[in-house]
């Protein structure tokens, strides 16, 4: 919830990555719309779900948050601390509490280096020398995460898809950060591997109360990590709520239909919801629709949509803290919406 | 396609005028004076500063550079001395000829070099490279890579006096290595260059034999060469439409700095198998310090290479579409 | 899955696949039967080196022969494929059986265009002309759902979005309306949505055209939106079979079991942990002896005699529905019971 003191606070977050073309000589003709004008902010302690399909600008927004990328626009503070521009000295102290886990457990370990190189690194640039010793500390770390410390001096080969993430954790943690990135930390790692990754992010959090920013495309999963959840369409935020308004209560068509998209593991012949099939591809970030993003494959869409943005707002029925950017929100008793036609005819 | 030709036409000029003042600011501060060559070994200093004066030597290197430039699109009178047509690369006082009249003649033989060696060691090195990729793990495919391993860690002016040894004194299997143009006689052109052609085969087929190998085989375990045979397609038409096809961009990549090698090591062989092109010229441009022959080298093998890439972008945009279209 | 003597349309009868690689023998597939009628949809569900995809490879003929020892019968509408000639398969593939992969970019040539890609399957088995396969190729590109396929036809794969170019390797399978399709994780790589439009896609098509569909994926949540029967691998083994009813309403392998609770679901319980599964999948390598899943099996001490580790369960089928596994029905409904209550809360 819109803390007055938040962890992280974002504001008009926005990021175009430029389009060079043009002839003879090349310039910048364009930009990529990754994400466009974010606002949003997290509570120490708290995590938050960013949910999106490919392309809809999560993960830059994770890159931007650690800035691991540039912002073109707006604002990110952190402890009050404005970042958005801050050169390598001015983050060097902040870059310690912020941590990110990386999707591919297996591009994002250095293949040469020990286990307790890898995971020490962190200590090692930063020029932190913990109590009883830097090694001491990784085994301890090894230890929260599941792995046996004895495999100290081990290369990443030797160990599974499962506890190569483990490993990511680790090194994550070692600076006791106040705030992690997880950018899709599971989708690489097979079904049953998934829980354990899941309970082990999710028992560091609450252990250590670190606060939390969790990307994935997984519905399911980002519910049962998040507190609070913002589903992102073509770089903007469509809506953001707390995990049960916004996953029992979606007001945004968005929303609702890419939750009923999910399949569900049961056999009832019925599903249990309507699913809500969208037509066409999202279109492109370069060029993106004007007023309302998702007015092209909205089934709800008018003239207003396509002539004025909506505003992220709380909209009538919202509790507070749930936020929906749409001029014609769903209401709970709205009947299903229309099973539409399986022809993507519109975005061509 | 034309846009990219045109934009790679411009910047490879660029580079080229990059490329001619470096080296033009380069060889004009060493301290010889081009006046006293073109003077001649008795010469009075009143006549040395008319020279001078004459072949603008006196001007600015600004100056000097800036006149060279324009030589080359509308020539250059030297007084006292001669004209140079344009293309007007510079005024050889060593040689008393325009740079460009004596490279004239050196070109078409390095070019036969180059062209007529990459015939064959493409032929060779990519035949090969697709038997070993077929027949991985055998006996031939071992074979063929240990063949490439040797050939590949040959020298020029090792392989080529031995072959001018054997082939030509000994067994009298090959003729002199002798230069006689195209339009003269293609027989005597080829039978002339066959030994230099060979030795250098010798030592660049390995690199195609190991490249065409190691694309094939990762081509061949692609996706879209698994999807190919899923639709039923042969063996054979998968490895030539498919799998081919993707291999040949990176080929043609190292095709592309092969060419660039061969103009520039044109030195060695050119002077182990007593050839004379630009390679030889230079040997001696060098020995005679003569600045503006070798200023005229060093643009005709830039130009070489500089286009040889643009062919090689060309082709590999041909190849592969998501160059073209991107 | 049928259980009379007919011959189904296609039976895989105790498949074993083995191929030698520098560390050893490894066992990708050992001891697979099922069978599978036309116009029905079997679901393969396992994780990696469970040998589901491997499986299929091999009723294409598309392993690699040099290194791959099979044993066993495959039978397509009679037909035995595994001792059948490469230029017999040939005629096969992209005809009668065709099959689409889950990454559409990597498995589409660059080099190609759509059009020219789906025309040439059409021209190979039939020897339609030029003009006739991209007329055909417009056709099966509209039929699947891509807008102005007149022009699209002329595309490259990398001018498709994600979703487009599933359409499009569906387009490519099905151009000789083929009896058998194998979808290996098609809809893996594809966001939520598309994935819905994708699956909606299959089912048209089947329903058409009465496909037998062999659809492979980890996601019971597709599984459960797309099969008629599953089958559940796990090291190379059929550990548990049966129809979607029966696998997903009532497991009876604790793998099965395992994997439904250690799904996070929409409207589950949030606040207490997962269920995960253990440990990691085998090695096919060096599997563990006796039942492969015992090393991560939370019931396997509760077996007499530590049987799991030391002996095979069989896979007993009564009516299509097994399992392989060691617990007893009395066991199993003891440990099991919890199960339902904890899916439908």
């Amino acid at each position: 919830m819109s803390n007055a003191n938040p962890l992280l606070d974002v504001s008009g977050l926005t990021k175009h990555f430029p389009i060079k073309g043009g002839f003879p000589i090349r310039r910048t003709v364009g930009a990529v719309q990754a994400v466009d004008g974010l606002d949003f902010s997290v509570a120490e302690g708290e995590s938050l779900g960013l949910v999106g399909e490919s392309g809809c600008g999560k993960s830059t927004t994770g890159r931007l948050i650690t800035r691991l990328l540039e912002p073109t626009g707006g604002k990110i503070s952190y402890r009050g601390k404005d970042i958005t521009h801050a050169g390598r000295k001015q983050l060097a102290p902040i870059r310690s509490e912020i941590q990110m886990i990386f999707q591919d457990p297996y591009a994002s370990l250095n293949p040469r280096q020990t286990v307790g190189k890898i995971i020490s690194g962190p200590m090692e640039i930063n020029g932190i020398e913990p109590t009883g010793g830097r090694e001491k500390r990784v085994r301890e770390l090894l230890e929260i995460v599941g792995l046996n410390p004895e495999h100290y001096n081990r290369f990443p080969h030797e160990f599974s898809g499962g506890q190569r993430q483990r490993i990511g954790v680790a090194r994550a943690l070692a600076l006791e950060p106040k705030l992690i990135v997880a950018d899709e930390p599971v989708s690489a790692l097979d079904v049953s591997i998934q829980a354990q990754v899941v309970n082990l992010l999710q028992q560091v959090q609450k252990d250590l109360g670190i606060a939390f920013v969790f990307i994935a495309h997984d519905l399911a999963i980002v519910r049962h990590f998040s507190q609070r959840v913002a589903v992102m369409y073509l770089g903007k935020i469509v809506e953001i709520a707390d995990r049960d308004d916004l996953y029992g209560n979606p007001r945004h068509p968005y929303t609702r239909a890419l939750l009923s998209a999910v399949p569900e593991a049961t056999a009832d012949d019925v599903p249990a919801r309507e699913r809500i099939l969208l037509k066409g591809d999202v279109p492109s970030p370069i060029n993106p629709p004007s007023g309302c993003r998702f007015r092209t494959r909205c089934w709800k869409a008018t003239d207003k949509c396509a002539s004025e943005a909506p505003p992220l707002v709380q909209v009538e029925g919202n509790k507070p803290g749930h936020l929906t950017a749409c001029h014609y929100p769903e209401t709970d008793g709205t009947v299903p919406a229309p099973r539409l036609s399986k022809d993507p005819q519109a975005a061509a | 396609m034309f846009r990219f030709l045109i934009r790679r036409v411009l910047g490879a000029l660029v580079i080229l005028l990059i490329i001619s003042a470096v080296t033009f600011f380069l060889f004009y501060a060493i301290p010889r004076d081009p006046a006293r060559m073109a003077c001649g070994k008795v010469c009075p200093d009143d006549l040395l500063a008319q020279v001078r004066a004459n072949l603008g030597i006196a001007d600015p290197m600004p100056v000097q550079y800036w006149h060279w430039l324009e030589g080359i699109f509308v020539g250059r009178d030297y007084t006292g001395v001669g004209h140079c047509n344009a293309p007007c690369l510079g005024y050889s006082f060593a040689n008393n000829q325009p740079v460009f009249e004596t490279l004239k003649g050196d070109i078409p033989t390095t070019i036969s070099l180059a062209i007529g060696a990459a015939f064959f060691f493409l032929i060779i090195g990519i035949g090969t490279g697709m038997v070993a990729a077929v027949k991985q793990g055998t006996f031939l495919d071992k074979a063929a890579s240990s063949f490439s391993l040797i050939g590949s860690s040959m020298q020029i002016y090792f392989v080529g006096y031995i072959a001018m040894f054997l082939l030509v004194s000994q067994l009298h299997l090959l003729d002199q290595p002798s230069y006689t143009p195209f339009t003269d006689s293609p027989v005597a052109w080829a039978s002339g260059l066959l030994l230099p052609w060979l030795v250098l085969s010798i030592i660049f087929t390995a690199n195609y034999t190991r490249m065409t190998r190691s694309q094939l085989v990762e081509q061949l375990s692609e996706d879209y060469v698994r999807t190919a045979r899923a639709k039923g397609l042969s063996r054979r038409s998968v490895f030539f439409r498919f799998a081919w096809r993707g291999a040949m961009g990176p080929i043609v990549t190292i095709f592309g700095i092969d060419m660039g090698t061969l103009i520039g090591g044109a030195i060695i062989t050119e002077s182990t198998f007593s050839i004379q092109g630009l390679g030889l010229r230079a040997v001696r441009a060098v020995t005679d310090s003569d600045l503006p022959m070798l200023l005229g080298l060093t643009m005709i093998a830039a130009a070489g290479i500089v286009f040889a890439n643009i062919i090689v972008d060309a082709v590999y945009a041909l190849i592969d579409p998501r160059i073209r279209l991107a | 899955m049928t259980s009379t003597d007919q011959q189904a349309f296609l039976s895989v009868r105790d498949l074993k696949v083995h191929f030698s690689t520098e560390d050893g023998i490894v066992k990708a597939v050992d001891g697979l039967t099922f069978d599978l009628e036309k116009g029905k949809t079997l679901g393969i569900v396992g994780e990696s080196g469970s040998g589901k995809s491997v499986t299929n490879l091999t009723i294409l003929g598309l392993h690699d022969r040099h290194r791959t020892a099979i044993d066993g019968e495959i039978l397509l509408d009679g037909k035995e494929l595994i001792t059948a000639r490469e230029s017999e398969l040939e005629k096969l593939r992209g005809n009668k059986m065709a099959m689409i992969f889950q990454d559409a970019l990597a498995s589409l040539s660059p080099y190609h265009t759509i059009g020219k890609q789906i025309g040439e399957t059409y021209r190979k088995h039939t020897g339609a002309s030029k003009q006739e396969a991209r007329a055909r190729a417009i056709e099966m590109l509209k039929r699947v759902g891509i807008p102005q396929p007149d022009m699209r036809v002329d595309d490259y794969p990398h001018q498709f979005s994600g979703g487009m170019r599933q359409r499009a390797m569906i387009a490519m399978a099905l151009v000789c309306d083929p009896e058998l399709l194998i979808a290996d994780e098609p809809t893996t790589a594809l966001d939520v949505t598309v994935q819905a439009q994708i699956m909606d896609l299959l089912k048209d098509l089947q329903q058409e055209f009465g496909t037998a569909i062999v659809f492979i994926t980890h996601d019971l949540g597709v599984i459960a939106d797309i099969a008629d029967d599953v089958l559940v691998m796990y090291g190379g083994r059929c550990v548990e079979r049966g129809t979607k009813q029966e696998v997903l309403r009532t497991p009876r392998h604790p793998y099965t079991l395992g994997l439904m609770n250690s799904m996070p679901t929409l409207d589950g319980p949030v606040d207490v942990p997962l269920s995960p599964i253990p440990g990691s999948p085998p090695s096919l390598l060096n599997p563990p002896s006796g039942c492969r899943f015992h090393p991560r099996c939370s019931f396997a001490e509760k077996v007499a005699g530590g049987l799991c580790s030391t002996e095979q369960p069989a896979l007993e089928v009564v009516g299509g529905r097994g399992s392989a596994c060691h617990l007893t029905p009395e066991q199993r409904q003891e440990f099991f019971a919890d199960f339902a209550v904890s899916r439908h809360n």
